[in-house]
């Protein structure tokens, strides 16, 4: 596998040093990498899951609306960070691989490096307590 | 090719009685293919030897700069070559946001820090922004990089039919990480140094000076060694020297740290001088 670029690198070993959830993913979607934090709410440990496919991480979740309405994936901060190449925020809900339902909120901005090359996408969220 | 280290010196020239082995000169590197290429990897105080030893009818320079700390460039005037009429000099360098390379290179070359300026060299200067992918440059495919150190840093890889060397001179790969090496998809510089005949690397440090200099951008010569072994280079050439470190003192850190470590490639000093031959 070839090597990760350096801003990338660089944002998880922030991740890795931070006490806030962080959702780390590539120029494609696919989820890099989420920090421990993050294991908590999302209900699964890096260390078994690894990097997951955009089209696996964005319905597993099963982001939805108070009301319970489903959000499609691409109306999420995430995608949204990742295809306008802007910030992005929402609450919403999500089932955690752990089978809980928790409200979060969060804020997705693109990684855009020197020379105007896009490298993916950070996410930095909280749950929100009932 | 054929590699020439002029300068192994970091962050500050540090001639004098202790540093005569090693060498006082600040970054710079040349490299000649077996055609007749010449790559000159960085522009630190030791160009200026390297400028009186080049051919007076040389009529291109290739220049490639890993970033623009003044141990990289400050060689750059005094280099020979750019004060001839009609030679044709191509500067490489990262890329930044807000300015030009070329603007970059103007705050040094450019009163008061320096009386001549840029657009007052005879040399025709051709600036060329990096990363941008492979580039070929006479016989050689350079490959640029970027890696961790403060401010846009590339590393190069410089490559023949024949044989790879990889450039890093200033390198943190150990930044905000909690074991290192770790695997080689999280490490910085990795896919530049994988498999090389040939390594130079950032080797500034002892491990215990590395403790409180976190940060700084430098590499302990223990996480030298530890990159080495990850990318299974072939030879590790030891580099960046810290500019208070003595001749002997970098024998100790070498003896010491190797014997410990018992690396399974070969490990050589780069001392000021030093010529390598890079075959497959």
């Amino acid at each position: 596998m070839s090597q990760q670029e350096i801003e990338v690198i660089l944002s998880r070993h922030l991740a890795e040093h931070l006490a806030m959830p962080i959702f780390i993913v590539d120029p494609q979607g696919n989820m890099l990498y989420y920090n421990e934090p993050a294991e908590e709410i999302l209900g699964m440990r890096y260390q078994d899951t690894g990097s997951m496919p955009a089209s696996e991480w964005s319905t597993a979740f099963q982001p939805s609306e108070q009301d319970g309405t489903p959000i499609r994936p691409e109306e999420l901060p995430l995608m949204l960070a990742m295809m306008k190449r802007h910030p992005a925020h929402r609450r919403f809900w999500i089932r955690g691989l752990d089978d809980a339902q928790r409200q979060i909120e969060l804020t997705a901005f693109p990684l855009i490096g020197q020379a105007d090359r896009f490298v993916g996408a950070m996410a930095i969220f909280w749950e929100i307590p009932e | 090719m054929k590699a020439t280290l002029w300068g192994t010196r970091g962050s500050l020239a540090s001639p004098g009685p202790d540093t005569v082995r090693y060498g006082g000169n600040t970054s710079c590197v040349s490299i000649h293919g077996e055609e007749g290429s010449l790559l000159i990897l960085d522009a630190g105080t030791g160009m200026r030897c390297l400028g009186q030893d080049l051919p007076k009818d040389l009529l291109r320079v290739d220049i490639l700069l890993t970033q623009l700390h003044m141990d990289h460039i400050q060689g750059l005037p005094f280099f020979a070559p750019l004060r001839r009429t009609g030679v044709e000099v191509h500067l490489y360098g990262p890329a930044s946001t807000m300015l030009s390379l070329r603007s970059r290179l103007m705050r040094y070359l450019s009163p008061p820090l320096f009386p001549v300026s840029i657009r007052e060299l005879p040399g025709k200067l051709h600036f060329h922004e990096l990363p941008s992918g492979t580039v070929q440059i006479g016989e050689f495919s350079v490959k640029a990089q970027l890696i961790i150190h403060p401010n846009p840093t590339v590393g190069y890889r410089v490559e023949t039919e024949h044989a790879s060397l990889t450039y890093i001179p200033d390198h943190e790969p150990a930044l905000g990480s909690f074991s290192f090496p770790r695997s080689k998809e999280w490490t910085s510089g990795f896919d530049l140094a994988a498999g090389s005949d040939v390594l130079i690397h950032d080797s500034q440090y002892t491990a215990e000076e590395y403790k409180d200099r976190v940060g700084f951008g430098h590499s302990s010569l223990e996480q030298a060694l530890g990159f080495a072994r990850l990318a299974e280079v072939k030879q590790l050439i030891t580099f960046h020297h810290d500019p208070g470190h003595s001749d002997d003192m970098i024998d100790r850190m070498m003896a010491e740290t190797i014997g410990e470590l018992r690396p399974g490639y070969q490990v050589t000093p780069g001392m000021e001088g030093l010529e390598i031959v890079v075959e497959d």
